[in-house]
């Protein structure tokens, strides 16, 4: 986790400063297409925040996000179209549903480490996937639940219809959240995280109840990837079990672990890499829809030559210190 | 219980075949991972590739299953060979590069399927020979299926046999128990590592042969299959070839019976399965007393 803002540099207020302008300028500067392409990217990115805090903070390793992801896109979709259109209602619900089902599952999950935690979340993303296809009463089945309204941020405010409305609604929910876990990096709660991801034994030897830290961080993360769901649902006004599937939950994985396991920036940059690379390369005349195949070099790329991931790249020595003779 | 066992009857039957297909794939990723500590989320993809051989292959006589038996056997011990060789250099960099890259090759060798046989789930028929139905105890049931219930079993048989009764089973087991100690024995580990995994993806390429009249090919098989073997893993204990046998059989009945009795709600049923297992018995159902 990076240090909080707080004790940065005055360079590094100022750049995180530029970034912000810069997200909040874009529907000004940019057409619809790439408006739309950026809001998915915020979604995606929260995901991989959500993954990070699992995988780059505690050392829990999932490939199991999309069961919350999809938990709350479609608890977002039937509040949408049977309650509310009010989008923090619909976030909230999101993020409680997905952070209960985290709870009953994790609480499996959080009772293995290491590769065998990798296949109970992997199960339980496969078995989300499948009852989105098959609780067809709930979830209209591979049809999905289409018909959801725009959205009303809060109550009161009028319904976004304009593309760049919606992004700047995500941008908010988005810079809101992540100044949050950026928060909770410097707690003692994520100090415990860490010790369990190097020392689970020594921390458990201390008198740290590991595996409630552990299932208190699957939990949280659930309530997170609940409430990407739940804007992803804004941002389509569509949602289908496509998005609870293996593909995005992998990628999400993928994103981490480009960006380098353990940096907020790092999930960030790996997301909208990831998805850049799936949505832009894919719909080039040269490769047209070879996305897929695009994006398992990308991994396979990544693996051998990003051994830290994009925020353990360092300029070699030469250029960032002079040699003393 | 006798009504209900014959409403089933056939059920519980197309349970124990799926089982054994079970067995057949998920018997590899299990010793490749208790003994060689590599995580091969690539392996549906193995199940796939056979799947697509046997359409590609099938002429709808004997000979040309048994053609692309032995092509998948072949394309099965390439492919694991390759997986070893891709695999070792990131044997120190832990599990999460291991399931990152065999997740990027599944991605590209899917995609290439697909490119090559398009995006629909192809139904591939049985042999001529071996379809149409026979009575089994009143009910019709699909020959083929009866005919892969013996052709797995004997494949299971000899499986465990290599395994648990040979010498050279005897030397697998012995290094997913402790690597360090069969080295230290003078064996040379990347042979036996090599043909773990190339019999291993054998394995499993040889049940998407088998298997591609029962759970044909197509986009999505891959996860799966392997989602369905990594339970199976889970529930009968890493690096075990008899848990893998008893898990897959469990596995096979949930998966069949579920659908036929709660259809709405059979992926829940595969879930309370595994939580079940793993509270009563963290480690499997038959651990291979190697720490999970």
């Amino acid at each position: 986790m990076s240090p909080s803002g707080s004790e940065g540099s005055a360079a590094r207020r100022l750049s995180v400063t530029a970034v912000v302008l810069g997200l909040a300028a874009a529907p000004f500067l940019l057409g619809p297409y790439a408006i739309g392409t950026l809001s998915r990217i915020l979604v995606f990115a929260l995901l991989a925040i959500s993954v990070n805090l699992l995988t780059g903070l505690t050392g829990l390793p999932t490939l199991g996000q999309s069961a919350y992801f999809g938990v709350g896109a479609y608890t977002a979709a039937i509040v949408a179209t049977r309650l509310t259109d009010v989008g923090m209602f619909q976030l909230l619900i999101a993020a409680a549903v997905s952070a209960l089902v985290a709870a009953v599952t994790g609480w499996l999950a959080v009772r293995a480490r290491g590769v065998v935690f990798l296949m109970l979340t992997l199960a339980i993303g496969e078995i989300a996937y499948s009852a989105a296809v098959n609780w067809k009463s709930l979830t209209n089945g591979t049809d999905g639940v289409s018909g959801i309204p725009p959205v009303v941020p809060l109550p009161g405010m009028p319904a976004l219809e304009l593309d760049g409305l919606v992004y700047l609604y995500v941008l908010a929910v988005f810079l809101a959240l992540f100044a949050a876990v950026s928060r909770l990096g410097s707690t003692p709660f994520a100090l415990a995280l860490r010790g369990i991801r190097d020392n689970e034994r020594r921390m458990s030897a201390i008198g740290y109840p590991t595996r409630r830290y552990a299932l208190a961080v699957y939990c949280g993360a659930g309530a997170l990837a609940g409430v990407a769901g739940g804007l992803w649902v804004s941002v389509q006004r569509f949602v289908s079990p496509g998005d609870a599937g293996f593909e995005i939950a992998a990628l999400a994985l993928l994103a981490v672990v480009i960006g380098g396991s353990g940096s907020l920036w790092g999930a960030c940059a790996g997301a909208a890499l990831v998805w850049l690379t799936r949505d832009y390369l894919g719909h080039l005349e040269a490769v047209a829809g070879r996305g897929p195949l695009l994006l398992g070099v990308f991994f396979v790329i990544a693996v051998y030559a990003l051994p830290h991931g994009l925020a353990g790249v360092r300029l070699p020595p030469r250029l960032t210190r002079k040699r003393t003779a | 219980m006798y009504g209900w066992l014959d409403g089933n009857f056939v059920s519980v039957i197309d349970g124990v075949a799926f089982g054994l297909l079970l067995f057949t794939i998920a018997v590899g990723l299990s010793l490749v991972f208790g003994m060689m500590d590599v995580l091969n989320l690539a392996h549906g993809t193995l199940y796939l590739a056979g799947a697509y051989i046997a359409y590609a292959l099938s002429d709808g006589s004997l000979w040309g299953l048994l053609l692309a038996l032995a092509a998948g056997a072949l394309v099965g011990a390439c492919g694991g060979a390759a997986l070893t060789f891709l695999t070792q250099p990131l044997a120190r960099r832990g599990h999460l590069d291991q399931a990152v890259l065999t997740l990027g090759i599944t991605f590209i060798v899917a995609d290439l399927l697909a490119a090559a046989f398009g995006g629909e789930v192809l139904p591939t028929d049985p042999p001529r020979s071996l379809r149409g139905t026979v009575d089994l105890l009143g009910h019709a049931y699909p020959l083929y299926r009866l005919v892969f219930i013996g052709v797995a079993t004997g494949l299971a048989t000899a499986v465990y046999l290599l395994f648990e009764r040979s010498p050279l089973g005897a030397l697998v087991r012995a290094t997913v128990a402790d690597r360090d100690m069969v080295r230290a024995l003078g064996v040379d580990i990347r042979k036996v590592l090599y043909g773990v995994f190339a019999l291993g993806a054998a394995l499993a390429v040889a049940g998407g042969v088998l298997g591609a009249p029962i759970l044909g090919p197509g986009p999505g098989v891959d996860e799966t299959v392997l989602v369905l073997s990594l339970v199976v893993v889970v529930v009968g204990g890493l690096g075990s070839v008899r848990g893998a046998l008893v898990g897959a059989l469990l596995i096979g009945q949930v998966q069949t019976l579920g659908v036929a009795l709660l259809p709405e709600y059979a992926p829940f049923l595969l879930f309370g399965t595994m939580l079940a297992v793993l509270v009563v018995r963290p480690h499997g159902l038959v651990p291979s007393g190697v720490g999970a």
